[in-house]
């Protein structure tokens, strides 16, 4: 069987906050990433879900080489490449690109739309100069925008197209795998719809890997083939769409999904939903054993004190006490 | 008698780029200890319209007018500045969506909180503290009596926009306006407000206007639903009728662009072609004539008025009985 696309091997990032020293400040350690492992087939979209705070944004901007990860590995076909050097990592900056949640802010003000579709071009040395225009012209064309706008400057654009262009930036370089990073909870519905649409298009043509990040549960049912659930920097549940989503294993999974609010009355009205109690606990200070058990409602059915002195290891599905003693 | 009743309201801003006409004859009314969802994409006036009702739009550049604007037996428009606050966080109210920006940096949650009660209810420093930690405990705040001496930056996200709801229900309001009150907010903690406000709202009998872009959110709070549509009614009817049978072509592409958490997977989003239209700029007709898939010659004469369909609902559509059923059904 050969290497699967992107392969995640107990990655962690961990940030340093606070100043030693001059008045007595703490050091304390922010464990954003703390193990997450995961595999990504080609043409494949592994969807990553969680709360604010949980270590979703981190995990992929490690994974793209923005943040140096503290620990852990990251294979692309096989080979290692979170420890290589900025210059032999380049070809694959190249197979692995980025889409961003901001297209406001992910656009340079200054820049035409012709200038930021070449530039990765000639970054990476690749076609002509000439014929480099013509290839941002045909990249406009497969985001449904009309080549003739090139020489416009973002803020010509709707928001909506603007994400189009940061869609067409990312497929500049032919790659293989995307990175979404809340690519559509900036935009209304109506247009939401459109760019969760053409991402599902470029895929089938262009078979592309997708990285989808998203806290909007239903947006990921509709994209991905595979889901994982972060919580605290780590990975709860993974498991098949369907199979996550038509039985949740984890409590927090659980939780989560029926927090979503469903579209229709007659639903949202009958169901009885799962209220977790206050605030998701400080990543400087995640709760000892499970991460989740100081709001996890299926506490008291495990025996004995191991929901707070034991952390679950994540087995074939989900990372709880609960799951294992089955 | 509905305690709200809004005749005619439009509101423009007289802009470089032209007249902007953010609301443009829009009426409705609330009835006592209803939930009335308004929603709409960015720019539909969803939000404006709330402003105008609490006298808020800054004027220049906003102009607000009115056939009627009664709140129970008074005229919103005739009240004075003066008599205005009186009704402003005291009997009619508002919530905002980023409850970073909409409290105080520089005040003690406390502090806030027993402004209200000393402005609207001329209480006491000791009585108005007293009330307002009443007041934090109602919303499900912890050690409220310790909360009164914190800062906004020392809650956490969820807890921020629980003192919001906490001071806008101080006085007991009798109509909460609510701006995108979860937008904000992860879904677990988004479930606790909207419990919380239904609570609220069974206990006190308070009206609420719950302005979001959120159908699912509606779907659960709401009696009844307005959409927005580039500062026009598009269409209202009761929550239920509205997802199971919308009547105009705008709801209906509303609801179809909205992922689910059950059904069909593998089919595309039916999306809503192009983009909001530029208000200063808008299309003769129906302004969503360029969006909509039934569109005829008619359409382009005039803005369609709002039709009544019986039932209390009525929808600003002229082929609305072309629509027929919506493919699938309610789903």
């Amino acid at each position: 069987m050969s290497a699967p696309l992107l392969e995640v091997r107990d990655l962690h990032k961990h940030f340093e906050v606070g100043s030693p020293g001059l008045f007595g400040g703490q050091q304390e350690i922010l464990r954003a990433v703390d193990g997450v492992s995961f595999e990504l087939g080609r043409g494949e979209t592994l969807g990553l879900v969680g709360e604010s705070g949980c270590g979703k944004s981190t995990c992929a901007r490690t994974l793209v080489g923005l943040y140096p990860p503290t620990s852990g590995q990251v294979l692309y076909e096989g080979e290692e490449i979170s420890s290589l050097s900025h210059r032999d990592r380049a070809p694959f900056r190249r197979k692995i690109q980025m889409i961003f949640q901001d297209p406001y802010a992910s656009l340079d003000p200054r820049q035409t739309v012709s200038s930021i579709l070449t530039e990765p071009l000639r970054i990476h040395r690749l076609a002509r100069p000439r014929q480099r225009r013509l290839r941002a012209m045909q990249l406009l064309d497969a985001v449904g925008l009309n080549p003739r706008h090139i020489h416009r400057f973002p803020h010509e654009f709707s928001g909506g197209q603007r994400q189009r262009i940061g869609i067409a930036r990312a497929l500049a370089l032919e790659p293989d795998l995307i990175i979404c990073d809340e690519p559509v909870s900036a935009l209304d519905v109506s247009i939401q719809a459109q760019v969760v649409n053409l991402l599902g298009e470029l895929q089938e043509r262009f078979n592309l890997a997708y990285l989808f990040i998203a806290h909007d549960l239903a947006v990921v049912r509709h994209i991905c083939d595979r889901v994982a659930v972060m919580y605290l920097g780590k990975v709860v549940e993974i498991a098949e769409r369907d199979a996550l989503f038509d039985d949740p294993r984890h409590p927090y999974t659980r939780a989560l999904l029926s927090a979503v609010p469903h579209p229709d009355p007659r639903i949202e009205r009958g169901r009885e939903r799962i209220v977790l109690e206050g605030d998701v606990p400080s990543p400087l200070d995640p709760p000892t054993g499970c991460r989740f058990h100081p709001r996890c409602v299926e506490r008291g059915k495990v025996t004995g004190d191991q929901c707070a002195t034991v952390e679950p290891a994540l087995g074939s599905r989900s990372a709880c006490h609960l799951e294992s003693d089955v | 008698m509905p305690i709200l009743d809004v005749q005619n309201l439009r509101v423009r801003f007289e802009t470089h780029h032209g007249v902007v006409r953010a609301v443009d004859g829009v009426s409705f009314s609330l009835e006592e200890g209803e939930t009335l969802g308004l929603v709409g994409e960015s720019g539909s006036g969803k939000s404006v319209t709330n402003l105008a009702l609490m006298g808020l739009i800054p004027s220049p550049p906003g102009v607000v007018e009115a056939d009627a604007l009664r709140f129970e037996d008074r005229d919103l428009l005739a009240l004075s500045d003066e008599e205005l606050r009186g009704v402003r966080g005291n009997e009619i109210s508002m919530i905002f969506q980023d409850p970073m920006t909409s409290l105080n940096p520089l005040l003690t949650v406390g502090r806030q909180l027993t402004e209200v009660l000393e402005v609207h209810e001329r209480l006491s420093r000791r009585e108005a503290r007293k009330r307002a930690a009443a007041g934090l405990a109602d919303v499900g705040i912890p050690e409220p009596e310790r909360r009164l001496d914190q800062y906004p930056h020392e809650l956490s996200g969820g807890m921020r926009q629980r003192v919001m709801i906490a001071m806008g229900l101080l006085c007991r309001p009798k109509i909460l306006l609510a701006d995108e009150p979860t937008t904000a907010l992860d879904v677990t903690i988004q479930a606790q407000i909207l419990e919380l406000m239904q609570k609220l709202q069974r206990e006190y009998g308070t009206a609420i206007i719950l302005v979001t872009h959120d159908l699912g959110v509606v779907a659960g709070m709401s009696d009844r639903v307005n959409v927005m549509y580039a500062g026009r009614l598009a269409e209202t009817a009761g929550a239920v009728e509205l997802f199971d049978d919308p009547r105009h072509p705008y709801t209906r592409g509303l609801l179809g662009s909205v992922p689910r958490l059950s059904g069909d997977t593998d089919a595309d989003l039916d999306s809503i072609k192009g983009s909001p239209p530029d208000l200063a700029d808008l299309p003769a007709g129906c302004a969503f004539r360029p969006r909509c898939s039934f569109e005829t010659e008619r359409c382009a004469a005039e803005p369609p008025p709002l039709f009544d369909l019986g039932g209390g609902r009525s929808s600003a559509c002229l082929e609305r009985d072309a629509l027929g059923q919506p493919e699938g059904g309610a789903r």
